[in-house]
């Protein structure tokens, strides 16, 4: 009979040898099935003489052991492998592109306006909106323009008789909003205007967010603070400001406010100042009481600066090359 | 306006230099919008006289002169201009002067004669447009001196963005007297010495509209001679303040406006018949102006007239028949005094727009007509000579504005600005402005100058020591004001979670016109838009939109027309309708899509959209509100839409927007091809919505059952659903429409609709006992509603 040891490295070498899960199974049953060899061998113990039979037992007991342990890892090994291979077969080209129908995005004017509005919101300022087809009376008589001023021509309005007209700022929004809340109050407004303007840097339909605080107290010097902070917070920076003594029928003190920006230029920004008596007044607000101040963006402007927007009529020609760099 | 730096130094002369002054005018609130130098780089351009100048030999169009450039030498230079004479001076450049044109001068020869230089045209030293001839310098001008020096160059044109309330600061004189008071530096008195009469002749003039006119100076100048040149000072002066030099006596009265604000008008006497006549015009009167337009004169519009009729529109223009010319030699000079109110808006009506009118709008100074009359009169006789007559002053004088008297209350200045100003130094900024001013217990007392129509209450002080006092010098403090927490709404959904849901479905938003062409705008909606501009910008944009498609429909055909195959645009905002004075801003929603349903894609095999797409589109957005919320989509005629593909959006029976297919009627006005998709929600009527209620979840499994019924083609999904629900409605958890088929199996005229129902009920497990006998009242239901038949 073949010795055992041999045996062992016959069944190792078999082990070792079988490439894939029926192979191995093969091997097993050649040594441990009922007509296998350490099977038999395991029962020809009982026929050794009874002082040989533990020794014997023993050794081919161990030798069972040693061969099923390399059973084990050998499956193991095999049953990753073909796992592996399954997996390989599974395998896709991760740099396709994947299924969907892709994202839209805002305007850029709406994203400024958006945007606007949130910081103002952070403040405690309410919003508010009033009518695109203003009459006379909200968009210019009680903002503090006389009949056939020369201010007026300024505003290159559009008619819709003689009496309506397209609002041509925001404003009217500060005497609709006080005619109706009074004093104390924090608005802005943002939305459409309209002047009969059109050329490299006019379009006759632009926006604006008008914004009103009127309390008692309220200084030149708090419309200083808002301001400067506003337009750092909008432009995420440092900002230097430049109030420029400037005319609006329905502030005094009016100002203008230019930001310092590259290479020493000074770019207007927005229009602002104290609302003038006369304006209050027709809102129904006492100014001896009450004092207030006001300002008017405009957002085409912000937009442009803040994403170095070169030509205003861009925004207006919906060329979804041009929109689809806003996400 | 623009004005000559050199001229405004006349007037004041603070220690800053250009840039400094102009940063200080625009902080003054007077915005400089430009500074253009004037000549820069003729250092080395000197005076020179031509001794003599003969035909060139070899050229028709040359002249070789003998020049002298004072320094004894006499120089042979070849010049192209016809202007160049014996005896003339002019501007003489020397080989090695180096232009501002970049041009180095050499010595060349020219046709065969050598050129020692060149005599320059106004063009050539960028003094001007004039290229037709050589500069002629006056018979005084030093030759050999530096051309600068003559001329007081370099000099700076500054443009200044004047605002409409400080028509006191349209001159020299006014910005001066801002300057002056901001700097501390002294201003030169604005007095004109009178003109001594040497004739008695006067021209006759009769007020009649006093109200308009209460201050007329005038006064004749006989015998000027018509020959006279203005000189070189007065239109460098009028150049480089942005006129254009005509003649002494057009120059003149261009002269005195803008020296100090009060335009003039001259008319050539020995054409005035009778007495001058301002008054109100008379509707049908006309009149040619001095640019020869004629003009029908509405009765609200002041006018100068004589015994031939108008003459002239009163602050805005003169006219043609009593126009100064080459041959005038007999001059009146009007100097008036036009209300305001009675000019205001008139140039415009006529389309119009002066520097008169511009002035007199704004209002001039109204004690400055006999000065202006005066300064007129003084620099005729000194260019053109002649014999004055008396000055004359009409009109009653009466409406002319007074000095206004205003108090200043010192606790309500800082109660303005935020912060306290010496009481010394607001009484300084009032006085150097021109103010009387006067210490009281509570402030000051102030009269401000008659010619300041900006100042008329305390706020307008307040302005005038901030302005001065510098709004820089003002710090910044944050203050918020008292008023309580906004409200804030759940129940309203805002159109920026729209705008969330169609940019997450791959819609761009974009922002279009509110007017539009009125065609494209009834072809869309239906009928015409009621709300029509009077003074479009043009006649595509000349209509408010009734609908937002209009817009959508361009911007889609646009990108499509740039190669865009696949376009989803959306736009929140306002439409327009109904008549005015009875018409409604709604918010709307807009969106369109055209192209395929996803982008291209290597797995998915490219589908056009169809209407199911983009009404999941509109379901999205339905998809925020409240799941109570009763939406039905009702089969409509829409002038846009494609028939049996649009259908209008109920929300508990009201219309709250359409959606369909595009007419294909309207794709050629919209230049459009491909097949669009649209819709139109109204936000107000969709976005509303209830705070959400908890209800019970059930504990117990649902089942599911499916059947097929087959129908007739036309009955409604939607009404299949319903009748399902209403025949078990204690059961029914859901239902869903799995599948829609036409075709063999199913008879023509019929398909087969397949449903699928979760039942389950709160209380307890259902069992299939409880879930057959729903079913079968179910098709039960359905076959006597709609006749259906359970497709085997």
């Amino acid at each position: 009979m073949q010795p055992l040891e041999e045996l062992i490295e016959q069944a190792s070498a078999a082990i070792a040898a079988a490439d894939d899960l029926g192979a191995l199974d093969a091997v097993r049953v050649n040594y441990f099935g009922k007509k296998g060899e350490l099977t038999s061998r395991a029962k020809s113990v009982s026929s050794l003489p009874v002082e040989e039979r533990p020794g014997a037992g023993k050794a081919i007991n161990e030798a069972k052991q040693v061969l099923q342990t390399a059973l084990n890892t050998r499956r193991e090994s095999l049953e990753t492998a073909a796992l592996e291979a399954t997996l390989a077969d599974d395998a896709v080209d991760v740099t396709l592109p994947g299924r969907g129908v892709g994202l839209g995005g805002r305007h850029p004017i709406t994203r400024t306006m958006d945007r606007i509005e949130r910081i103002f919101r952070n403040a405690g300022f309410g919003v508010r909106s009033g009518p695109e087809i203003e009459d006379d009376f909200h968009n210019f008589t009680a903002l503090n323009f006389p009949a056939n001023h020369p201010a007026r021509a300024e505003h290159d309005t559009f008619f819709l008789n003689g009496d309506n007209l397209l609002r041509t700022h925001t404003s009217p929004v500060q005497v609709r909003s006080m005619l109706e809340e009074g004093a104390p109050i924090r608005i802005i407004a943002p939305g459409r205007v309209y002047r009969c303007d059109s050329d490299l840097t006019h379009t006759p339909m632009f926006h604006q967010v008008e914004g009103l605080v009127v309390d008692k107290g309220i200084t030149l010097a708090n419309l200083k603070a808002v301001l400067h902070q506003f337009v750092e917070t909008f432009f995420e920076r440092k900002a230097e400001l430049r109030f420029r003594p400037s005319y609006f029928p329905f502030t005094e003190p009016s100002a203008e406010v230019d930001v310092l920006w590259e290479e020493g230029k000074w770019l207007e920004i927005l229009g602002c100042g104290m609302v003038h008596p006369n304006v209050l007044e027709s809102a129904g607000v006492d100014p001896e009481v009450y004092t207030g101040y006001a300002f008017g963006m405009g957002v085409e402007r912000l937009a442009m600066l803040r994403y170095q927007v070169s030509d205003l009529r861009t925004f207006f020609d919906n060329d979804l090359r041009f929109l689809r760099q806003f996400r | 306006m623009k004005i000559a730096e050199s001229w405004l130094r006349e007037w004041v002369n603070p220690d800053l230099d250009t840039e400094a002054l102009a940063h200080q005018l625009t902080m003054t609130g007077h915005e400089v919008d430009g500074v253009e130098p004037q000549g820069l780089g003729l250092e080395d351009v000197v005076i020179a006289e031509v001794l003599e100048a003969e035909q060139h030999p070899n050229a028709d169009r040359l002249r070789v002169c003998q020049v002298s450039d004072g320094s004894g030498e006499t120089l042979e230079i070849v010049c192209g201009a016809p202007n160049a004479v014996a005896g003339m001076k002019t501007p003489l450049a020397k080989p090695g002067v180096t232009l501002p044109n970049g041009i180095t001068l050499k010595q060349a020869k020219i046709r065969g004669v050598v050129s020692n230089g060149m005599l320059c045209s106004s063009d050539e030293l960028g003094l001007g447009s004039d290229s037709d001839g050589i500069i002629r310098l006056p018979d005084d001008a030093p030759v050999g001196e530096r051309l600068i020096d003559f001329l007081q160059l370099p000099d700076a044109t500054i443009d200044l963005s004047l605002t409409p309330n400080r028509g006191d600061c349209f001159s020299v004189l006014g910005i001066a007297r801002d300057v002056s008071a901001l700097s501390g530096a002294e201003l030169k008195s604005a007095d004109v010495a009178p003109v001594t009469a040497t004739i008695d002749d006067t021209q006759a003039v009769v007020v009649e509209f006093n109200e308009g006119c209460p201050a007329f100076a005038g006064r004749l100048i006989k015998g000027i001679n018509p020959n006279a040149a203005s000189p070189i000072w007065m239109t460098e002066r009028l150049r480089r303040s942005g006129l254009r030099p005509i003649s002494p006596v057009v120059d003149i009265t261009n002269y005195v406006m803008l020296e100090l604000g009060q335009p003039l008008h001259a008319y050539d006497a020995a054409k005035v018949q009778g007495a001058i006549v301002p008054r109100l015009a008379r509707s049908g009167e006309k009149v040619t102006l001095l640019d020869e337009k004629v003009v029908d004169l509405n009765d609200d519009t002041m006018v100068i007239t004589d015994d031939s009729g108008v003459i002239g529109i009163a602050g805005i223009m003169g006219g043609l028949s009593t126009a100064v010319s080459d041959e005038t030699v007999d001059v009146y000079f009007e100097g008036a005094f036009w209300t305001p109110i009675h000019i205001a808006g008139r140039a415009r009506s006529y389309g119009m727009h002066t520097d008169a009118s511009m002035r007199f709008e704004r209002g001039v100074d109204p004690n400055g007509q006999a000065r202006a009359v005066e300064r007129a009169s003084e620099l005729l006789l000194q260019i053109a000579g002649g014999d004055a007559g008396p000055i004359e002053v009409h009109g009653d004088g009466q409406t002319l504005p007074q000095p206004s008297n205003i108090s200043l209350r010192r606790e309500r200045l800082s109660a303005l600005l935020g912060v306290e100003i010496d009481d010394a130094r607001v009484a300084d900024i009032l006085t150097n402005l021109g103010m009387e001013v006067t210490a009281t217990d509570r402030g000051w007392d102030v009269v401000a100058p008659a010619f300041r129509f900006d100042i008329a209450i305390e706020a307008d002080l307040i302005e005038e020591v901030a302005r001065i006092f510098g709004y820089d010098n003002i710090p910044e403090a944050t203050a918020i004001a008292a008023t309580p927490l906004e409200p804030l709404t759940e129940t309203q959904i805002s159109t920026n979670s729209v705008a969330d849901v169609l940019t997450g479905r791959d819609y761009q938003e974009v922002v279009t016109y509110s007017f539009v062409e009125p065609s494209l705008n009834e072809t869309v909606t239906g009928e015409a838009s009621e709300l029509v501009l009077t003074n479009p910008i043009s006649s595509e944009m000349s209509v408010m939109r009734s609908s937002l498609l209009t817009g959508l429909l361009q911007a889609a055909a646009s990108n499509v027309a740039r190669q865009q195959s696949r376009v989803r645009l959306f736009e929140i905002g306002k439409a327009f309708t109904g008549a005015l004075g009875s018409h409604n801003e709604p918010v709307r929603i807009g969106g369109i899509s055209v192209g395929t349903r996803g982008p291209e894609q290597w797995a998915e095999q490219a589908q056009p959209i169809d209407f199911y797409d983009i009404k999941a589109d509109v379901e999205a957005i339905l998809g925020l509100l409240d799941s109570s919320a009763s939406i039905d989509f009702e089969a409509v005629k829409h002038p846009a839409l494609q028939p049996g593909q649009a259908a209008s959006i109920l929300r508990d029976g009201e219309s709250i927007g359409v959606i369909g297919k595009l007419h294909p009627r309207l794709k050629k006005p919209f230049d459009l091809k491909p097949d669009a998709f649209v819709f139109e929600l109204d936000a107000a009527k969709t976005l509303s919505t209830t705070i959400p209620i908890e209800e019970a979840v059930s504990k117990f499994p649902s089942i599911r059952r499916d059947i097929a019924v087959v129908v007739d083609e036309n009955i409604l999904a939607q009404h299949l659903v319903a009748e399902v629900r209403s025949a078990i409605p204690d059961l029914v958890a859901g239902v869903r429409i799995f599948d829609v088929y036409q075709g063999p199996g199913v008879e023509a005229g019929l398909k087969s609709v397949a449903l699928g129902l979760i039942l389950q009920e709160t209380s307890r497990t259902l069992t299939d006992d409880d879930a057959d006998s729903a079913m079968a009242a179910a098709v039960q239901k359905l076959h006597e509603k709609f006749g259906a038949e359970l497709r085997e």
